[in-house]
């Protein structure tokens, strides 16, 4: 009963996070429903029994990728009301085409089962008496440890990618120059000068 | 009881309004990049609804890295996204279809 109850608390702010989403007028607006959705979604994940990967989610998503768009919505100084001139224009098509995907996806789903129901063919079966984390890292190190490095990888590629994409060489900046730092010799950087008393030095 | 088909048709409709706000948003790629971020999402959610339903572990185990790869897409989108406004001044998508460099 309580399951039920929380399934359609989750699923309607889901839902509504999402709407919300993409018909908002401010950005920050949108990015804030985002992470509604997200932590939303993330109680789905809990009801459905997989807390690793609903803890992945508040983590990965509200902490980095909400925040990262949060960071670029404010950044950028964009003229937003602009970028909704052709929102009215475009309603009734995508209202449209959206009608006609939803009701093809639901045909879809109300067709029948999908043979879940036959454990036999399980590939990582779950097991009784293993937290769900446990269960998740001892398949991720074990049969799928090469995939687990490709993620790596392309977590890397992408960093690499970003990082390159948004440094700049500003001209005006004074860096350090460790090639002259390390060339210097007491020879060149330092010489005696004897002051004669009472009349002072010029350099 | 919740079955499958519960979590089934949320992901469905999260999936239609992902691809809603591509088509009327058009000129907004920060909200574009937001509906792809939903559509995966939708993604996910399929994926752990048949892994549970099924007691087999491989779902989330790619959901997983469906969340590795939707968060360095994310990264990139909006990298490109700064590159571009600092060079055009404007996000506005519509004149990227020039490619001119």
């Amino acid at each position: 009963m309580i399951a039920t109850l929380a399934f359609y608390l989750f699923a309607g702010l889901v839902i509504l996070g999402a709407v919300a989403t993409i018909l908002s007028r401010n950005p920050v607006h949108s990015v804030l429903w985002l992470i509604l959705a997200f932590f939303n979604a993330a109680g789905l994940f809990v009801l459905l029994g997989a807390e690793f990967l609903a803890m992945i989610l508040v983590i990965v998503y509200v902490g980095a990728v909400a925040v990262l768009f949060l960071f670029v919505v404010m950044m950028l100084d964009v003229d937003f009301a602009r970028l909704r001139a052709g929102f009215a224009k475009y309603l009734p098509l995508g209202v449209g085409l959206a009608v006609v995907l939803l009701t093809e996806l639901l045909l879809v789903l109300g067709g029948g089962s999908f043979g879940v129901s036959a454990p036999a063919a399980s590939h990582a079966p779950v097991v009784a008496g293993m937290t769900n984390t446990q269960a998740l890292g001892s398949l991720i190190y074990t049969r799928y440890v090469f995939i687990f490095q490709a993620a790596g990888m392309v977590l890397l590629t992408a960093m690499v990618g970003a990082i390159v994409l948004t440094h700049r060489q500003r001209p005006g900046l004074r860096r350090q120059s460790m090639g002259a730092q390390t060339e210097r010799t007491p020879a060149t950087a330092v010489s005696t000068v004897h002051a004669p008393s009472g009349e002072g030095v010029t350099l | 009881m919740i079955g499958l088909g519960h979590y089934l048709v949320v992901g469905a409709i999260l999936f239609v309004i992902g691809v809603l706000g591509i088509f009327i948003n058009r000129k907004n790629v920060i909200i574009i990049l937001m509906s792809i971020e939903l559509i995966l999402l939708a993604v996910n959610i399929n994926l752990v609804a048949f892994s549970s339903f099924a007691h087999d572990l491989v779902g989330q185990v790619f959901a997983m890295f469906v969340l590795t790869v939707a968060a360095g897409e994310a990264a990139i989108g909006l990298a490109i996204l700064v590159v571009y406004f600092r060079n055009r001044g404007t996000i506005t998508v519509d004149d990227i279809n020039q490619m001119k460099g």
